[in-house]
């Protein structure tokens, strides 16, 4: 009801400004960085472009929860494993680039596999040398991962809180695998040392403000996509999934399949995000797959309003920005500061700071409706 | 235990055990001057000189004979220059503190060297335990006996095989017996005069045993014996120990497993209540143990002297301090959002959050380590591979006290009544009278210091750190979805199942695989059963 009131009124004015600032604020910071000499108090640094960088990944990845979480109900406590997973296939692409510029100088082996004195490379890291298939194992690997898990929960009707612990410990699961040696993806250090992507440096000022405009590209195209399947039949179906998936399926929609369908497409963005990540932090490590980080995550969604999309994305912006100002400052405070958010967020605003700012300008119209319709 | 020899090496001299000495001996074996010579012997530099000396000493039957040996071992038996005597010194003071070895009576300090100790070898060192353990072996404690008679398995020496032959024809408690017959065997199988029929007697006789030192010698006798007979016959009772350690190793895998069972269990059981019982998800549930470790961490500090008794103040102030942050936690941020799971969930990690910092700041985020009270420490040793530590054995009772005294409050109590009421149906609860929110209130402290609780326990087993509660957290929940939400025997059977598997799958695949291994276990088991190995039936448990 409210979604349909809501895009009829708003959907292609938010969708353009939404896009319009994205694309605005991205080309406005490589200008200043690329064309402003460096003493110029317009100047912006690299870090700086680097950090927005990472902050557009952090939203894709909210993004991807918000289409899960917000419109399908889907509460996944896992989504850090397939943003990791996706940063682990471009690491692999980074590591096979460096060849023999490494500490060990081995032009066929990572330096931890010279370190562990493995005498060829394991087969799974056959192909990574090549970008396109990189790109390709990026989405494939969340994906096949994101539809094999999902096609056995959802088959058996695995959900609500269920379905968030079983997310969880998928991800604490990768997370103790990927920190063993045996495995080949570098143990508790992880992907490191990265030199180039596609024969540019990773440090040089152009390929950060490529990489940085790729994100926002990026997180447009997911937007528009995501804006698009919500509104479609699709996007209905797995809403009136969210809302009663019993009554859906009494109507003889097979709903497992819609929610499988849109689990693995959100999984498939988050391996994206965590591609675009990596090459702009310089590396991967298991804690990526931390639980902490998956909820975390959550939490970025349930500031900015859960099931606008936009709202996952300012939510993963402000709380990211909050972040870097308080380790910057008072790093004992930022736990007490994220704890008290997520108190604060579930407790007084249960529909985000996009929530908040809607009752306002409802109430400013229509003084004397109540504004409780919200879902569950 | 020292007093005890000493009564027996008495009654050893007075019943004529002394007997065994050789006859060229001074007929008055008692005489204390034969041991002054002894002493005056040990200044020597020959180990054979110093070794009959040590005979002598052991057989005086002299009333000191045996601190002597013990002072020996502990190289308190001192060369004192000065007046070239043996005596005891303690060290004190950068000097020795000197006492007569026969009087007790004080000699006063020397300077550090103007005395040296006593040197002995090894072979001395062996000589002078065997000593002690033929004395041990008429100890009035039948541990004791079996014990020295364990001690002189493996030995060929005939003075030890005699002393063992006669305290057998007497012996009436069948371990000791089984221990002396194990090292009269192995004595007979090393005897290259012995012949097949007895040998092949011993064989049969030691084939259950599980001393090392019995498979030993069978192995030698399979290799050297051309006796085909022989060789089949320790072959045979090679392979009936084998089987027999095999057996006790994977006792031992089960008493661990069950031992890792009690700790998920502890860890688990708190969850069962507020997750089970209330549809909370509490993800602080974690934090709230480690609050318990740091009581009773802050409890050892409080009585720095009492780590023998302090566990006792530390169980009720666990429960106290966790159930009291339970009940604010719940009274501040839960009673706003139940029936809403995914929000308890969201909630109650920021609690989390909050908490771990809190310790943190507080505490430093160093791990701290409690003490270990001496009746914890220490192992049950049943045979030579099998044995039960004692801060395990006391955590399985500890959580199956726990988790029977919570079946007891919840089924029992009218507390627990008005839990059960209120968490099948609160609407009609609230009708009936019953005070819902005060009973939410109490149900989630009744959890929270069950939590503080296995804090208690876990601060026995690991460092106390911030982390604590994390590493547990997510374990927990698997136990309690594992067994099956709201039922606390699911949770009892899914703990120890679960304990019991990783423990045997550790040893083939290592410790991290094995929880990877349980953990998909788990999500697949999910798949089948989302309900858990126990689901709640009927309508309550359809609308979570």
């Amino acid at each position: 009801m409210r979604h349909s009131d809501f895009k009829t009124a708003l959907t292609d004015h938010a969708a353009k400004l939404f896009l319009g600032v994205l694309f605005g604020a991205v080309i406005i910071v490589a200008l200043l960085n690329l064309l402003v000499p460096a003493d110029s108090a317009l100047h912006v640094s690299s870090y700086t472009v680097t950090l927005l960088g990472k902050y557009l990944c952090y939203a894709l990845l909210a993004l991807a929860l918000d289409l899960v979480w917000g419109y399908c109900g889907i509460l996944s406590l896992g989504h850090g494993a397939f943003f990791a997973l996706g940063g682990y296939a471009m690491g692999m692409y980074l590591m096979r680039q460096i060849g023999d510029r490494g500490v060990y100088g081995n032009p066929e082996l990572p330096d931890f596999m010279v370190f562990l004195n493995w005498d060829q490379l394991p087969w799974y890291w056959h192909g990574f040398d090549h970008f396109g298939f990189a790109l390709l194992m990026v989405g494939l690997v969340p994906g096949v991962l994101a539809f094999v898990f999902g096609w056995l929960a959802f088959r058996s009707r695995v959900t609500g809180v269920y379905l968030s612990i079983i997310t969880q410990a998928l991800t604490y699961a990768l997370m103790l695998a990927f920190f063993r040696n045996e495995l080949g993806f570098g143990g508790n250090n992880g992907l490191t040392d990265f030199k180039d992507l596609l024969g540019f440096s990773l440090q040089a000022d152009g390929t950060r403000v490529a990489l940085l405009l790729a994100s926002a590209l990026a997180l447009g195209g997911a937007f528009v996509l995501c804006r698009w399947i919500t509104g479609t039949r699709l996007g209905r179906t797995v809403m009136a999934v969210r809302d009663a998936e019993s009554r859906a399926r009494f109507l003889g929609y097979r709903t497992e399949h819609y929610k499988l369908w849109v689990f693995t497409l959100s999984a498939v963005l988050a391996g994206i995000a965590g591609a675009l990540y990596v090459p702009q932090v310089g590396i991967i490590n298991p804690g990526e797959f931390s639980p902490l980080n998956s909820i975390e995550l959550v939490v970025w969604v349930a500031v900015g309003g859960r099931a606008t999309l936009y709202g996952a994305v300012i939510g993963a912006i402000l709380v990211n920005y909050a972040k870097t100002v308080f380790t910057g400052v008072m790093p004992e405070a930022w736990l007490f500061a994220l704890g008290g958010l997520f108190v604060a967020v579930t407790v007084f605003l249960p529909q985000g700071l996009v929530g908040l700012a809607r009752n306002l300008a409802r109430k400013k119209k229509q003084p004397d409706q109540e504004a409780h319709h919200e879902p569950a | 235990m020292r007093r005890v020899l000493l009564i027996v090496l008495l009654w050893l001299g007075a019943t004529g055990v002394a007997g065994a000495q050789t006859p060229t001996d001074d007929p008055v074996a008692t005489d204390p001057p034969s041991v002054s010579d002894a002493l005056a012997d040990l200044k020597s530099r020959d180990f054979d000189v110093k070794g009959r000396a040590i005979e002598t000493i052991a057989r005086s039957g002299h009333e000191q004979a045996e601190a002597l040996l013990q002072a020996l071992l502990d190289r308190k038996l001192v060369h004192d220059r000065a007046h070239d005597r043996i005596v005891l010194g303690e060290q004190a003071d950068g000097g020795w503190a000197l006492t007569d070895p026969l009087t007790g009576e004080s000699l006063g300090q020397v300077d550090a060297r103007a005395a040296r100790p006593v040197i002995i070898n090894n072979r001395l060192r062996e000589r002078i335990r065997n000593l002690q353990a033929v004395a041990a072996l008429s100890n009035a404690n039948p541990l004791a006996r079996r014990e020295a008679a364990q001690r002189l398995v493996g030995t060929t020496d005939p003075t030890m095989l005699r002393a063992l032959r006669e305290r057998q024809a007497e012996e009436s408690n069948p371990l000791v017996n089984g221990a002396i017959d194990t090292a009269l065997n192995i004595a007979l199988l090393r005897d290259p005069g012995s012949d097949l029929h007895t040998r092949l007697a011993a064989i049969d006789a030691v084939a259950g045993s599980l001393e090392p030192a019995v498979k030993n010698v069978l192995r030698d006798r399979a290799t050297q014996t051309d006796a085909a007979a022989e060789r089949n016959a320790a072959e045979k009772a090679l392979k009936a120990i084998d089987a027999r350690a095999a057996r006790y190793e994977t006792a031992d895998t089960i008493f661990f497993g069950l031992s890792l069972g009690s700790v998920l269990l502890l860890a688990a059981i708190g969850l069962a209540i507020t997750f089970g019982v209330m549809g909370v998800i509490n993800m602080a549930h974690g934090e709230l143990i480690m609050l318990g470790a740091y009581t009773t961490y802050v409890v050892q500090q409080v009585f720095p002297q009492g780590h023998e008794w302090s566990l006792l103040i530390a169980i009720p102030a666990a429960f106290l301090v966790s159930a009291l942050v339970g009940i604010v936690i719940e009274r501040c941020v839960i009673r706003f959002l139940y029936g809403r799971p995914l929000e308890t969930l969201l909630a109650t990690f920021g609690v989390s959050l909050i908490l771990q910092q809190a310790v943190r700041l507080i505490f430093s985020p160093l791990n701290r380590s409690v003490v270990t009270p001496d009746w914890m420490s220490g192992a049950l040793q049943i045979n030579p591979v099998f044995s039960l530590t004692y801060n395990r054995l006391y955590i399985i009772f500890f959580a199956l006290a726990v988790f029977l005294t919570l079946l007891t409050v919840l089924k029992k109590t009218r507390l627990g009544l008005q839990v059960r009421a209120v968490s099948q149906n609160r609407i009609t609860a609230r009708a009936m009278g019953i005070r819902s929110e005060r009973v939410n209130a109490l149900t989630f402290g009744l959890g929270s210091g069950i939590a503080g609780i296995a804090g208690v326990a876990l601060a026995q087993l690991t460092n106390v750190g911030p982390n604590l509660g994390q590493a547990y957290i997510i374990d927990s929940f698997m136990v309690v979805v594992f067994g099956g939400v709201g039922n606390l025997w699911g949770t009892l059977t899914a703990a120890f199942g679960l304990g019991i598997a990783n423990k045997f799958i550790e040893p083939l695949a290592g410790a991290v695989l094995a929880k990877i291994m349980v953990l998909v276990f788990i999500i697949l088991f999910i798949q089948r059963k989302p309900r858990g190995l126990f689901p709640q039936r009927g309508r309550a448990a359809e609308d979570s």
